[in-house]
Order: structure tokens, then C-alpha cells, then sequence
């Protein structure tokens, strides 16, 4: 990873306001951002940060009030469905609640087939196809022959996650945004899912965007980290740099407002708001 | 889709409601083959013939008689006529005629009735006496005429050579007819209503009738609220704004007055139940419209469309996927609401006046206007009316259980 | 001798699912609680720690069924009064419960006073509003909530302070025990914080005397928790101070959670996460020997066969293996 730094995804001047008038809220508030390729970046802030808001003008879900997007350094065009198909062939999301990321009516095989279909193999058997689902379903430990003909909410939460991944394995996208896809499961179940996005990351050579309230978690995986709060982009950096030696009053605080296990954590400093 | 019916089919709910509705419209369809009268037919002569057995006096009479010698037929003969009410009637009467209350023993019928016979002067007026009181006096006078008597009836006829009357037949008090030998006995289940027409006949007609008003009314409703509101949840923006202010719009006018003014302009002539039944649907469609477009935006900004978007779907393919399955139930709900209140809606213009022609054929609506009209509820002729208000209530429960069951199996989260 | 609060032996509770099957989620607990000291239950989801929870309090209603067992706070037994009884004698004075989402649980159309005045006239119908009201406004002043908040309605309130007004609202009379199950996991750190140290204020200020802390936070469960027990599959699997449950775990599943800890902490970017492979057993029928058979690493044929008791040692840690501290310890530090 040492080679030279492509830009893969830049924004600048990106902003989100919803509402007009009284009722005008800012939620992304002039954020410059890029990342490169094969990076992990993390985008860390509390809820109500826009964080969410920002992954989802990145993913061509939202259109920015103000603001460009590039990608692979030209000016991202996604005006038409062609091109927003396109668009997402290489760029795929996992979501934060796995129990609301699926259409419960489309039995688990639709949502894989789906993506088939997405990466020009409509032509394709039954038997490719099914061999496609097996190799995904496969990669992150889940039986397919259990899988198929099952509804998504006969899983666990875990386990949805885990689809989403096979779904992103399938798709094989240049950039994986991933908002927050560990924060609704329990603390084991999370280390298997960003075990299999590392172990995917590493077998597709993708670039990940992880959107995350988890300062620990940022620190964790990624090679830079951007704090978000109320909109704007307060401190980024190498994730070393921005956890260990915050520069930022926020960024102290979020990170000391975090329990830990070798450091005290201080509660005499709360202040009551 | 196989396995979707299935489990339909296992929810109780929606079974015992969807049995009740089949038994509804199998009655609706295999009633007029069975009895084939007109519906609107005019049968009897006066209103409000109670539900009963009704037996022809004139076959009876030419009848093969058979005689039974039943103790207690004389008796029952009397009671029939002379109720207490009536026996206390007569007391009544004989006491402020000027008998002596002590001499009146209500309960010995034939001093009673010799009391009665020697006293009653239909041209006495008693004083504080009603004229309907009068005439109720007359009536029971005439009712126990000869009531005591052991005679048979003579039958005669009029001779056609001489003018006489020539007695062809007695009848004794102790004769018989079998009820199969009568030629003709009509079973009336409901009675007739104040035209004179079975209830039944016209109930099952008019329930047809209604149901399809109905089905019309609520699917008109129900495609115009549901393109609306799937349009404006959906697209957003400029559309949603242009249809919410129609919306808006119909929702500030009372739908029912634009119901009467559109139903006023059409006129009489040309108001069918069709035509009647689009009306309905044309102004009621808001509700629907509403509920679907807050459905929907809730549901746009759910992951599972983001990851739907992201799966290169088209927007058509994400609202009949993605989008219409999860307001099925509501959709089906906003449908049965509205097939119901459509049913209401037409009683209500009905009753206005504003309903369907009335020559052409019945309606739930119009039965009760006409039982309202005239006077049933005041005059305890219930099967003018009751019958009427159970199948309205049965519609709208069994089509209220069928979505409950429907409602389990389009959101499986809510299976149990 | 530490004057004990509660002490549980040999809980077992069930519940009954709606196909009428039966799911052993607390099987044979015990468990004690000293005064001023927070007991943690940590454990994955489904594991029970959170019928646990609402087992201990002794109120049962269905689908919650008591098999056996014995529940004492300061020596009196109420696993055996009857539940109208707990309603009005424990709940609220005796024992307190606060659950996760315990902040939506506000009436929107009432204001907080409401709510307090309600908890205090349940017990004491006597109590006049004025006094309550003095009470409350003191009582929200120790913990750090302004006192408007008592005249606010709850939306008006953010996600923290809703929070922490329903833990103060549900200890407005000092109950001898309080159960928090994930009191703070819906929440953003900064307000998890204020939470916890509300929590801790409690204590101090002796408005509780003790608490169980349940969550699967584990370095949360740390700081906030001075002892720990782990639950697995219905079962306590490991018993011990914080300090040597997250250091030093004897249990293989406790290890496994404990490989599973991320904290923004110098260092950690470098230790290899590792996860627990498959899933819980399913609690409708538990398999035979030991729960965590499936998922271990170390798995012996008899693990499979042989049920296997609590194991206590001296030094008052407790672990449900086969092994010995020494092989299991030895068996970690070879990975």
C-alpha cells in the first residue's frame, strides 16, 4: 500500500440543509473531504453529526444543497439512471440496521440474485448462479443451502450483516461506504463483521468508508479519521495522530467521554448539560 | 404467491370473515334462481305484512277438510281474540257506560260477553272518549261477534241465473285443511314492507346492489388515493406539493356536500347505481391518498429502498417492490373502510333523495329510507328495518375480520 | 462481614413462547450484592441477562414463569409473595428496574412532575404536591438536573436527560437495589457518560444501596461494575472482581468476549481482534454437557457429555470449565 495515493472520492464544499426558513437545519455544513484508494477512513461524530447525511450524498442517495463530488478525480455525473447504475456498480453501501435493510417480502436469494444481475450475469444458469451465491454466502460463514427460500428476518442480526457482506462480495465495488454496520449488534458479533470487511477489503483491494460513533472502533480500523460535529468536519488526520494526540477541545472529549480499560476514566469531569 | 394464499388461508380470522362474506354474496347469487320473483314486485295490498306463514282462505276453502276434535280449539279460538287487554278494554268501557264494577268479572268470558252484547251501542258516544278509541270500540265489537257461537260458517254463492244466493258449503268449527293440499301459501320470512313487497326478495337484491355500489365506490377510491399518494410520497417535491393542495382541497369541502351537489346536477334520470356508485368513489378518495403518501414517505427513507436504489432498481420497480407490499394491508384496509362507508354513503343520499332511481332496483340504502320514510321504527314493524342493519353489519365485519387475517400474512413480522 | 442486599440461590425462571414452548433463560443462578458495590452481567444477546433482570425483582407475569429458587433482599424472602404484594411492597422502595429503552416510556403528554408524583402517591397516597414537588426539585439538584426539568414535558427533553430523569424518577424512593439492563446503549457517548455518573451519585448519596449493572459493553462494564459475572446460554459460565475478569478470564467464552474489546486507547490498533465462531444455542432445548461445547476452542469429548458445575476457588472467582485455572491460563498465553 506504500505505492502512490489515488484519489478516489473527493468532496468539497459539500452541504445538506433540509427545511427553509424557521425550520432550516443544517446538516452538513461545507465539508471538504478525500479519500484515497485502498484506504479505511473513518468518519467519526455523535448522532445529529450528519454523518449519515454525508455517506448518503456520497452514495448518490441525496442530492448536496451546495457542493461537488469527485470521483476518481473527475466531476461525479449521475444525472440519469444509466449512469447512477453505474455509479453504484462501484460504489455500494451496508447500513446501519440490518432489520430494516431488507425488503421482508424478497426471500434472501432475490436480494443475492439481485446483485448477479447487477454485475451483467442475468445470462448467467441457474448453476453459475447459484455457484456465485455459495462462494459468497461462503466468504462470510453462512450456510447457502440454509439460506435459500428463507425470509431476512428469520436471521439474526449478525447474520444480516454478514448477507449485506456477501451481497458487497458479490458486487465487488471500488468503495464500500459502510454507516455504522456493527452499532446494532452485540460487542462479539462485531468483531466477526469487521473481520470479514478487513478480509474482504484485502481480497477485492477496496477503499472503505466507515461511518461510525465509535471513536474505539475508528481507531481501530482505519488509516484516517475525520470528526464530524454538528455538520462540519472539526479535526482530520492519520488515526494515530487524531486519537492519540487530539488537537480539538471535541475530539478530547469524545475520546475521554469513551470507557476504557487501561486508562482511568475520569468521571469527575462530566458536566451535566 | 402458492404459499402467500396458503397462509391466508390458515389465519382464522381471515377464514371466518371470508366465510361470512361468500355466504353473503352466494345468497346475493343463487337467491333469484331459487325464488324468482321481481324484486321490486308489489305483492301484498296495504304495508307492513308481518313475517309469516301466509295461507289462501279461498283454496282453503275448496280444500279436501279433514275434522279433528280438539278439546282446546274453542279456547284457543276465544283467547286469540279476547286478550286480557281486550277483556280489560271492556270492563272499561261497560264501567263508564254505568254497569256496576263489582257485577263485571273479566274472567267469566261468557257474562262478559253478554254484558258486552247487551250494552254496546256503536253509536254511543261516551264522554273523555277519543275518536280512535271510538273506532277501536267498533273494531272489538265486530271481533267478537258471534264468538261464542258453536255454528259452522255457510259459504254460499251467487247464482249467476237467479241472483240468489245459493249456501254451497258449511264449514264446522272442528274442519281442517292440510296446508300442502292448499293450493297456494306463501312463505313471506321478512313480510312485506310498505309497498307491499317481500323483504326478502328485495333485502337480497339490494344487498347485491349495494355490494357493488360498494366494490365501485371503493375501488375507484382506492386507485385514485393510491396513485396520488404513492406519486406524492414517492416523487416528493413539486408533485407532492401539486397534489397535496388538491388534496387539501377536497379535504376542506366536506366530501358528502360535493356528493349532494354532484348528485343534485346529474339529476334523477340519470343517476344509476353505477353512476351513483363512481360518484362516491370520485369524493372519497382523500383519506386513502393521505394515509398512503405518509406511508410512503416513512418508508422511502428505509434501508432496504436505499439498498433496492443501490441494486440499480428503477423507480417503478422500487414502488410496486419495494414500496407497495409494505402498504398492502393499509391499502387493503383503506379499501374495506372505504366499500363500507360507500355503502353508507349511498343510505345517506338515499335518504336525501339523492340515491339511485328508485324504480329501478333496491338498495340497502333506500330499503331503509323507505322503512324511515315510513314510520317502521315507530311502528315496531322491525323487519323493515332490523334485517337491513344486520347485513350492513355483517358486511363490514367480515370484511373488517378478512383484513385483520390479511393484514398477518402482508406484514410477516406481525405472524404469530 | 459486608452487610449483603441481595442474595439469589439457585434462580431458575422460564418463559413460555407463543408456539407454548418453554425457554430456560435463567438456569440455577446465584448471586449476592453488598452494599455499595455495583454487580455487572455481561453476556451476547439472547443469553438471558436481561430476563435475569427481570426475574430478580420477583415479579412474575406472563410469558415470565418462577420454577425455583429463592430471591432475599436483607434477609426477607419474596420469591414467594404473591405479585400484587411486590407491586405495592418492593417495587419502587425495595427494588428498582430501569430498562433500556426506558426513556420512551414517558407519557408525551404529561409533565415530569407527573410522573413523580405518581411513583411517590402509589406508596404514600398522603404525600401533598408541594411536598413532592420540594422532594423532587432537592433530589434532582444532587444529581445534576435542573429543576425546570420537573415542569417540562418529555419531548422537550433530549435523549440523555429523558434518560436520566426516568432513573432519578424511578429511585425518588431510595430503593435498596437498582437493576439498570443497558441503562445507557441507546444513547451517544457524552450522554452515556452523564449517565454513569449519575448512576455513581446514586450510590454515593445513599439513594441506592446497591446495583446490577447489565450490559455487553464490556470496557462500560469495567469502570462501572466492581464485580462481574459473565452469563452464557442461561447460565453463569464466570464469577470474579472487574479487575480479574477483563485481565485475567478463566472461562473460554469469558476470553473470547474479552479478545472482542475495542477502545480508543494507545496500542490497541495493534492487538488482533478475534471472534467468538458460531452462534448461542438455542434455549428451547439447551444441548447436553457444556453450552459452550460448540463455540470452544478448547473442546474436549467429555465437554460434550458431562455436565459441568460452577467451579469456586478459594479467592471467591467462580468458572464453569472442565479445566484447571492453570491449563486454561496457560492454554490462552499459547493462543
Amino acid at each position: 500500500m506504500a505505492e502512490e495515493k489515488k484519489p478516489c472520492l473527493c468532496g468539497s464544499g459539500l452541504t445538506k440543509i433540509y427545511g427553509t426558513g424557521v425550520q432550516k437545519n443544517v446538516a452538513v455544513d461545507h465539508v471538504d473531504f478525500d479519500c484515497c484508494q485502498n484506504e479505511v477512513i473513518s468518519i467519526v461524530g455523535e448522532s445529529g453529526s450528519g454523518k449519515t447525511t454525508l455517506a448518503k450524498m456520497l452514495l448518490g442517495l441525496t442530492k448536496p444543497t451546495e457542493g461537488e463530488i469527485y470521483f476518481q478525480g473527475k466531476k461525479r455525473d449521475i444525472s440519469n439512471m444509466k449512469k447512477k447504475k453505474e455509479y453504484w456498480k462501484r460504489i455500494q453501501a451496508i447500513f446501519q440496521d440490518p432489520y430494516s435493510s431488507f425488503n421482508t417480502f424478497n426471500k434472501i436469494d432475490a436480494v443475492l440474485l439481485d446483485c448477479i444481475a447487477m454485475r451483467n450475469g442475468k445470462k448467467y444458469t441457474r448453476a453459475k448462479k447459484i455457484e456465485i451465491m455459495e462462494e459468497a454466502c461462503c466468504f462470510v460463514n453462512l450456510e447457502f443451502d440454509e439460506l435459500t427460500n428463507k425470509y431476512p428476518f428469520e436471521l439474526s442480526g449478525g447474520q444480516m450483516q454478514r448477507l449485506m457482506i456477501a451481497r458487497v462480495f458479490i458486487l465487488k465495488p471500488e468503495i464500500l461506504i459502510a454507516d455504522e454496520p456493527t452499532s446494532m449488534i452485540d460487542a462479539c458479533s462485531r468483531a466477526t463483521i469487521l473481520e470479514m470487511l478487513m478480509k474482504l477489503r484485502k481480497e477485492i483491494g477496496m477503499t472503505i468508508i466507515f461511518i461510525t460513533h465509535d471513536i474505539g472502533l475508528a481507531y481501530y480500523i482505519s488509516d484516517t479519521v475525520f470528526i464530524m460535529e454538528r455538520g462540519k468536519i472539526v479535526e482530520s488526520g492519520p488515526a494515530e495522530q487524531v486519537i492519540l494526540h487530539p488537537k480539538e477541545e471535541y475530539t478530547r472529549r469524545l475520546i475521554s467521554d469513551v470507557p476504557k480499560i487501561h486508562e482511568e476514566w475520569d468521571l469527575s469531569s462530566v458536566k451535566y448539560g | 404467491m402458492k404459499t402467500a394464499l396458503q397462509q391466508v388461508f390458515h389465519s382464522r380470522k381471515f377464514v371466518t370473515g371470508f366465510a361470512i362474506f361468500m355466504a353473503i354474496l352466494l345468497t346475493v347469487f343463487l337467491y333469484p334462481l331459487i325464488i324468482q320473483d321481481e324484486p321490486l314486485a308489489i305483492l301484498g295490498q296495504g304495508n307492513f305484512f308481518p313475517p309469516g306463514i301466509y295461507v289462501n282462505i279461498y283454496d282453503s276453502i275448496h280444500s279436501k277438510s279433514y275434522v279433528l276434535n280438539l278439546k282446546d280449539a274453542a279456547s284457543k279460538r276465544i283467547g286469540k281474540i279476547l286478550t286480557d287487554q281486550s277483556r280489560q278494554d271492556i270492563k272499561e268501557w261497560l264501567v263508564s257506560y254505568g254497569v256496576p264494577e263489582d257485577q263485571i268479572d273479566i274472567n267469566d268470558t261468557e257474562s262478559l260477553l253478554s254484558q258486552w252484547e247487551e250494552n254496546y251501542d256503536s253509536s254511543i258516544s261516551l264522554p273523555g272518549m277519543t275518536f280512535a278509541k271510538q273506532r277501536y270500540f267498533q273494531r272489538l265489537d265486530e271481533s267478537v261477534n258471534g264468538l261464542l257461537s258453536s255454528e259452522g260458517v255457510v259459504i254460499s254463492e251467487v247464482n249467476q241465473e237467479t241472483g240468489n244466493l245459493d249456501q254451497t258449503n258449511t264449514i264446522d268449527q272442528s274442519e281442517y285443511v292440510h296446508i300442502n293440499e292448499v293450493a297456494n301459501v306463501r312463505i313471506l320470512p321478512l313480510g312485506t314492507d310498505n309497498f307491499g313487497r317481500d323483504v326478502l326478495t328485495e333485502l337480497v337484491k339490494a344487498t347485491g346492489v349495494s355490494l357493488k355500489i360498494g366494490l365501485i365506490a371503493g375501488v375507484v377510491a382506492t386507485l385514485i388515493g393510491l396513485t396520488l399518494g404513492l406519486l406524492s410520497g414517492y416523487v416528493g417535491g413539486l408533485v407532492d406539493d401539486i397534489i397535496m393542495f388538491v388534496t387539501n382541497l377536497f379535504t376542506v369541502i366536506p366530501s358528502f356536500v360535493l356528493l349532494i351537489l354532484i348528485s343534485f346536477s346529474i339529476g334523477q334520470d340519470n343517476r344509476g347505481a353505477t353512476t351513483i356508485a363512481v360518484v362516491i368513489g370520485l369524493t372519497s378518495w382523500v383519506w386513502t391518498a393521505r394515509a398512503v403518501r405518509s406511508q410512503v414517505i416513512s418508508l422511502r427513507n428505509r434501508d432496504h429502498v436505499n439498498l433496492s436504489k443501490l441494486s440499480g432498481h428503477s423507480t417503478a420497480h422500487i414502488i410496486l417492490n419495494d414500496i407497495l407490499p409494505y402498504i398492502a394491508s393499509y391499502v387493503v384496509m383503506a379499501l374495506i373502510l372505504q366499500v363500507s362507508s360507500a355503502i353508507l354513503s349511498e343510505a345517506s343520499l338515499s335518504i336525501l333523495g339523492l340515491g339511485p332511481r328508485t324504480t329501478e332496483v333496491p338498495t340497502l340504502g333506500l330499503m331503509m329510507n323507505w322503512a324511515m320514510i315510513y314510520q317502521a321504527h315507530i311502528l315496531g314493524k322491525w323487519w323493515a328495518y332490523f334485517p337491513v342493519i344486520v347485513v350492513i353489519a355483517l358486511i363490514t365485519f367480515s370484511m373488517n375480520l378478512m383484513n385483520t387475517g390479511l393484514d398477518q400474512v402482508f406484514n410477516p413480522t406481525l405472524r404469530d | 462481614m459486608e452487610n449483603v442486599i441481595l442474595e439469589v440461590k439457585d434462580l431458575t425462571t422460564k418463559y413460555v413462547t407463543r408456539f407454548s414452548e418453554d425457554v430456560y433463560a435463567v438456569d440455577h443462578v446465584s448471586l449476592k450484592t453488598a452494599e455499595g458495590k455495583t454487580l455487572g452481567i455481561a453476556g451476547e444477546s439472547g443469553c438471558g441477562k436481561s430476563t435475569l433482570a427481570l426475574s430478580l425483582m420477583g415479579y412474575y407475569f406472563a410469558p415470565l414463569h418462577y420454577i425455583s429458587g429463592e430471591i432475599r433482599i436483607n434477609g426477607r424472602n419474596i420469591s414467594s409473595m404473591d405479585p400484587d404484594e411486590i407491586r405495592k411492597t418492593i417495587l419502587g422502595t425495595e427494588i428498582s428496574y430501569i430498562p433500556q429503552a426506558a426513556m420512551n416510556a414517558l407519557n408525551p403528554t404529561q409533565k415530569v412532575i407527573h410522573f413523580i408524583e405518581d411513583v411517590i402517591q402509589a406508596h404514600n397516597p398522603k404525600t401533598s404536591k408541594k411536598e413532592i414537588y420540594e422532594l423532587a426539585r432537592e433530589r434532582f439538584e444532587i444529581l445534576g438536573l435542573p429543576a425546570d426539568v420537573l415542569q417540562k414535558y418529555p419531548v422537550e427533553l433530549s435523549g440523555g436527560m429523558k434518560q436520566r430523569t426516568v432513573i432519578a424518577t424511578s429511585v425518588i424512593l431510595c430503593p435498596k437495589i437498582l437493576i439498570a439492563d443497558e441503562p445507557s446503549s441507546a444513547l451517544d457517548v457524552t450522554s452515556q457518560k452523564m449517565v454513569i455518573k449519575m448512576l455513581r451519585d446514586l450510590m454515593e448519596n445513599g439513594f441506592i444501596k446497591s446495583m446490577i449493572f447489565i450490559t455487553h459493553e464490556l470496557p462500560l462494564l469495567y469502570n462501572v461494575a466492581d464485580d462481574i459475572m459473565v452469563m452464557y446460554a442461561g447460565q453463569i459460565v464466570e464469577q470474579g472482581t472487574a479487575q480479574e475478569v477483563v485481565f485475567d478470564p478463566l472461562h473460554p467464552y469469558s476470553k473470547g468476549l474479552m479478545n472482542s474489546i475495542i477502545v480508543p486507547e494507545n496500542g490497541a490498533r495493534g492487538v488482533k481482534l478475534s471472534a467468538i465462531p458460531g452462534t448461542p444455542p438455542n434455549l428451547k432445548k439447551p444441548p447436553q454437557g457444556c453450552r459452550f461445547a460448540e463455540r470452544c476452542k478448547y473442546v474436549q469429548p467429555t465437554c460434550k457429555t458431562h455436565e459441568i458445575d460452577l467451579q469456586e476457588s478459594e479467592d471467591g472467582r467462580a468458572y464453569r470449565c472442565a479445566f484447571s485455572q492453570n491449563y486454561l491460563r496457560k492454554a490462552y498465553k499459547n493462543g
